[in-house]
C-alpha cells in the first residue's frame, strides 16, 4: 500500500458538470503562506457564456419548484456541508486561515445555510400584499425571482462571502453564475461538489474560477443576466455599473463583513426579487351581501 | 369617424356635440417657476409655448429653467428638508398631504379640463381616470406618513432627503401625484419637472400647494425641456432621481448617476402582451383589447400593444375588433363623446406614422378606422396590424400610439414564450374563463403587472412597475414607499 497523496484537480462547475476551462488556461493562486494552491482554471468568456446558458435552462424549473422543496434542498446543502467539515477545515487552512478562524468560518457558514433554508417558504408571505383597490377587483402583489444572478465572491474570504451571496439568491428562486475569490478559489469548487450532491438541480448554481478583472466586465455586459451582485469592486466598480445598464441589470454592492453572524437577512433575498401585481375582476352583479 | 359621427354598416349614428365648458378654468398667459412657494422668473428669461394638440393653439407661455434655476429649487428643497419637513411630526406631514388631496378634489373638474386641453386626452378620461387617480394617490399616501413602521416591520427607516423627479406627458398630473405623494409621505422634499408639452396641470398643482399652505420649499415645480431634466439629474445635492419616460432616456440617466451615490427608480417603456384564449368571454375581451391599446391614444407605457389571439378564434376576434373600432369616435378631446383624442405632440405623431410605414414595409396588413381626421391638430386613426412576425420592428419596439400588432398562437407554452420574448417586462393581459389557466399564465409572464380579464386598471394601493428593461422600483401601494426610504441597519 502506497501512502502517496493523490492531488485533486480543481475544475469549474457548469450545468451540473465539472469541466476544465474550454480555454485550457490556468493560473496559480498563492496562499498566505506562499504556497501554490494549484493549477486553477482561468475561466474565459466562453465559460461564462456556457454557464449563463446552463443557468437560463435551469431557471424556469427552479423557480417553479415549490418553496417548501427549495427549502428542503437548501437544508440538504447544510447536511452535506456539515458532513464534510474536515475537508473544508483543511482547505481553509491551506488557503491561509488558522484552525480557529477556519472553524469559525465553517460554523458561521453552516448556520447561514440553515438560516436561508428556513427563509425559502416565508419571505414571500412577509413581502407580499393584498391591495384594497377602489374598484371591484381582487389585487395582490407577490415576489418573483429576478432570474440569473451574476455574482463576484468577496475576494477576502475562502467561502463565507461566496455562500452568503449564493444562498439568498437560491432561496428566492434565482439561478447563479458565480466567480470564486480569485486568490482563495479551491473551497469554492469543493462547495460546488457539495451542491452537486445536494439535490440542487444542474445549472442552478454555476461556479467559475479566474480573474475578476477579466470576468466581471463580461458578466456586466451579458444581455441574459438579470442581476449583478458583489462586494466592493474598487476601481472597476463604476465601469461595471455602467456596463450593467445596457439591459438594466439590478446591481447591488454589499459592504458587509460576511464573517459576522449578523451579516445576513431578508434584504439579501428581497434585493433579488421583483414585485408582481395581479388584477382580477370580482363579479358584483347580484347585489346580495354577506349579511346573515 | 369624423367628429361625433359613428359609421357602421347598418346605421349611421350622429351624436350631438357635448363639449365640456372651459369657462370656469383659469390659465394664465405666462407661468414662472414654482420655487419656495413663490413664482420665480427663470434666470434665462426664456419661455416656451405650450399648445393644445387638438387645435395647435397656444395655451400659455412656460418658463424654461436652466442650471441656476434648478440649483435654486434644490437649495429651497434642501432648506425645507433640513429645517421643516424632517423636523415636523409625521402626523403633520400626513395632514398636509391629506389637505392637498382634498383641495385637488375640490378643483378636480378644472384640473381635468386643463389636462384635456394641454395633453389632448379625451375629457372622459381626464375626468374619470387621470384626475381622480391623482387625488386618490395623495389621499392614499397621506395616511402612510405616520405609519411607516408598519410598512417595514423590524427595520428602521429614514427619508432620503431631496428627490428630483422627472415625469412624462402621457398622464401629466397623475404622474406628478405618483411621484410627489410617496416622496412626501416618506419624509422627503421634492423638485419636480413636468414634461415640456404638458406643464399646465403641474403648475395648477403648484397653485394648490401654495393655497393649501404646504411649507415653502417642500414641493418645487420647475418647467423646461430635456436640458432642465439633465440639470436635475446632475445636481450634486439631490439624493434620489425618480424618472418615468423612455427606456433610452432612463438608461442615460442611470449612467449619469453611476458613482454619485444617488439612488434611482426608473419606470420606462413597454411592449405588453395581451393574450386572448379561445375560452375567453370574447365580447369582454374585445373591449379589453380596445381599452388596452386605444386608451389615451395608446400613450400608455403598459399599453397592450402586442395582441396574441388563440388561432381557432383569431378570425372571429379580429372581425369583432374591427367592428368595434368602427364605432370609436375620434375628435375634439373636450367632447364627452370622444373616445380617441389628439396625439400629444407633432413629434409623437411623426414617430407613430413612421412606425405605421415600417409596418406596411415589413409586409404586415394594416386596418384603420374610416373617416377623415380633423383639419388642425395632431390625430392618428386607431390602427391594427395583422400578419405580423415575432421578429418585426413593429412587434418589438414601443410605438406609444394607437397601433396594435396581432399575432396568433396555438398552445399555452407557445404564447408564454412569445409574450416573454421582449426586452421589456412592464405589463400583460390574460383573457380566459378558467381560473387555473389564469394563475398558470400570470405566474409565468415576466411582467410587473398582470391584468386577468381586465386591462389598464390603476390604483394608488396597487404597486406598478416593470421587470427587465421596463425599469426598476415600484410606484403605488406599500411597496411604493420603498422607493423613497432607506433602511437603517
Amino acid at each position: 500500500m502506497s501512502n502517496l497523496e493523490v492531488l485533486k484537480t480543481y475544475k469549474l462547475y457548469i450545468g451540473g458538470a465539472f469541466p476544465r476551462t474550454e480555454s485550457g488556461r490556468f493560473y496559480n493562486p498563492i496562499s498566505k503562506q506562499g504556497e501554490v494552491l494549484g493549477n486553477i482554471c482561468l475561466s474565459s468568456r466562453k465559460d461564462l457564456r456556457n454557464a449563463v446558458v446552463a443557468a437560463r435552462k435551469a431557471q424556469g424549473p427552479w423557480e417553479e419548484r415549490s418553496a417548501f422543496n427549495r427549502s428542503q434542498i437548501l437544508y440538504r446543502i447544510a447536511e452535506l456541508f456539515s458532513d464534510r467539515k474536515e475537508i473544508f477545515l483543511k482547505e481553509f487552512q491551506k488557503q491561509g486561515s488558522s484552525l480557529e478562524a477556519a472553524t469559525i468560518e465553517f460554523s458561521t457558514i453552516l448556520d447561514r445555510m440553515v438560516y436561508y433554508a428556513g427563509w425559502c417558504d416565508k419571505y414571500n408571505q412577509v413581502l407580499s400584499s393584498v391591495n384594497p383597490v377602489n374598484s371591484s377587483h381582487f389585487n395582490f402583489s407577490t415576489c418573483e425571482p429576478m432570474g440569473i444572478v451574476a455574482l463576484i465572491a468577496p475576494p477576502s474570504t475562502a467561502l463565507i462571502g461566496l455562500v452568503s451571496l449564493i444562498l439568498p439568491a437560491l432561496a428566492g428562486g434565482n439561478t447563479v453564475v458565480a466567480l470564486a475569490s480569485e486568490n482563495l478559489p479551491i473551497s469554492a469548487i469543493s462547495f460546488a461538489e457539495v451542491l452537486n450532491d445536494s439535490d440542487v438541480p444542474a445549472g442552478v448554481v454555476n461556479i467559475l474560477t479566474g480573474k475578476q478583472e477579466e470576468i466581471a466586465p463580461i458578466m456586466a455586459s451579458h444581455m441574459d443576466i438579470n442581476a449583478f451582485i458583489s462586494s466592493d469592486l474598487g476601481s472597476i466598480e463604476n465601469p461595471i455599473a455602467i456596463a450593467c445598464i445596457d439591459n438594466l441589470k439590478r446591481k447591488f454592492t454589499y459592504f458587509e463583513d460576511f464573517n459576522l453572524p449578523e451579516s445576513q437577512g431578508l434584504n439579501f433575498i428581497s434585493d433579488l426579487q421583483e414585485i408582481k401585481t395581479t388584477w382580477h375582476p370580482i363579479e358584483n352583479i347580484g347585489g346580495s351581501t354577506s349579511t346573515y | 369617424m369624423e367628429n361625433k359621427k359613428n359609421t357602421s354598416e347598418a346605421h349611421e349614428w350622429v351624436y350631438s356635440p357635448s363639449l365640456e365648458s372651459t369657462s370656469h378654468i383659469e390659465i394664465k398667459g405666462k407661468y414662472e417657476l414654482f420655487i419656495n412657494n413663490e413664482w420665480v422668473a427663470p434666470t434665462s428669461n426664456k419661455y416656451f409655448d405650450t399648445i393644445n394638440p387638438a387645435d395647435e393653439k397656444v395655451l400659455s407661455k412656460i418658463a424654461w429653467a436652466n442650471e441656476q434655476d434648478v440649483d435654486k429649487a434644490v437649495k429651497a428643497a434642501r432648506k425645507a428638508y433640513d429645517e421643516v419637513w424632517s423636523k415636523i411630526s409625521a402626523m403633520d406631514r400626513s395632514k398636509y398631504i391629506f389637505r392637498l388631496a382634498r383641495m385637488m378634489q375640490e378643483k378636480a373638474r378644472e384640473l381635468a379640463v386643463i389636462e384635456t386641453l394641454d395633453a389632448g386626452k379625451p375629457m372622459r378620461e381626464s375626468r374619470d381616470v387621470d384626475i381622480p387617480l391623482a387625488c386618490n394617490h395623495f389621499f392614499y399616501y397621506a395616511g402612510w406618513a405616520d405609519k411607516l413602521e408598519y410598512a417595514f416591520p423590524n427595520q428602521k427607516t429614514e427619508a432620503l432627503g431631496v428627490v428630483g423627479q422627472i415625469i412624462p406627458w402621457n398622464f401629466p398630473l397623475m404622474m406628478a401625484a405618483w411621484k410627489i405623494a410617496p416622496a412626501l409621505a416618506a419624509g422627503n422634499t421634492v423638485v419636480l419637472k413636468p414634461a415640456e408639452t404638458t406643464s399646465l396641470t403641474a403648475l395648477k398643482l403648484a397653485e394648490i400647494i401654495k393655497e393649501a399652505g404646504i411649507p415653502p420649499g417642500v414641493i418645487n415645480i420647475i418647467t423646461g425641456h430635456g436640458d432642465t431634466g439633465e440639470a436635475i439629474v446632475k445636481h450634486p445635492d439631490i439624493n434620489k432621481i425618480a424618472f418615468t419616460g423612455s427606456t433610452q432616456v432612463g438608461k442615460a440617466i442611470q449612467k449619469a448617476l453611476v458613482g454619485t451615490g444617488k439612488r434611482s427608480t426608473l419606470e420606462l417603456g413597454g411592449k405588453s402582451a395581451n393574450i386572448i384564449f379561445d375560452d375567453a368571454p370574447i365580447d369582454q375581451a374585445v373591449e379589453g383589447i380596445v381599452n388596452g391599446i386605444f386608451f389615451n391614444q395608446g400613450h400608455v407605457c403598459c399599453a397592450g400593444s402586442r395582441l396574441y389571439v388563440q388561432e381557432n378564434i383569431a378570425e372571429k376576434v379580429v372581425e369583432k375588433l374591427k367592428h368595434r373600432m368602427k364605432s370609436l369616435i375620434l375628435g375634439n378631446p373636450l367632447d364627452k363623446n370622444t373616445d380617441i383624442g389628439a396625439i400629444n405632440s407633432k413629434e409623437q405623431l411623426q414617430t407613430i406614422e413612421k412606425y405605421i410605414q415600417i409596418g406596411i414595409q415589413e409586409g404586415a396588413e394594416l386596418f384603420q378606422c374610416e373617416g377623415t381626421l380633423p383639419a388642425t391638430g395632431f390625430y392618428c386613426k386607431p390602427s391594427i396590424f395583422t400578419n405580423v412576425s415575432q421578429s418585426s420592428v413593429l412587434s418589438q419596439e414601443e410605438i406609444f400610439g394607437p397601433v396594435l400588432t396581432i399575432q396568433t398562437f396555438r398552445t399555452i407554452d407557445e404564447v408564454i414564450q412569445k409574450a416573454n420574448n421582449s426586452p421589456y417586462g412592464l405589463a400583460a393581459g390574460v383573457w380566459t374563463d378558467k381560473g387555473s389557466k389564469i394563475f398558470n399564465l400570470t405566474s409565468k409572464l415576466k411582467a410587473g403587472v398582470v391584468w386577468a380579464n381586465t386591462y389598464n386598471k390603476f390604483d394608488p394601493a396597487s404597486p406598478f412597475g416593470g421587470y427587465k428593461e421596463s425599469g426598476f422600483g415600484r410606484e403605488g401601494g406599500m411597496h411604493g414607499l420603498g422607493a423613497y426610504l432607506k433602511i437603517i441597519k
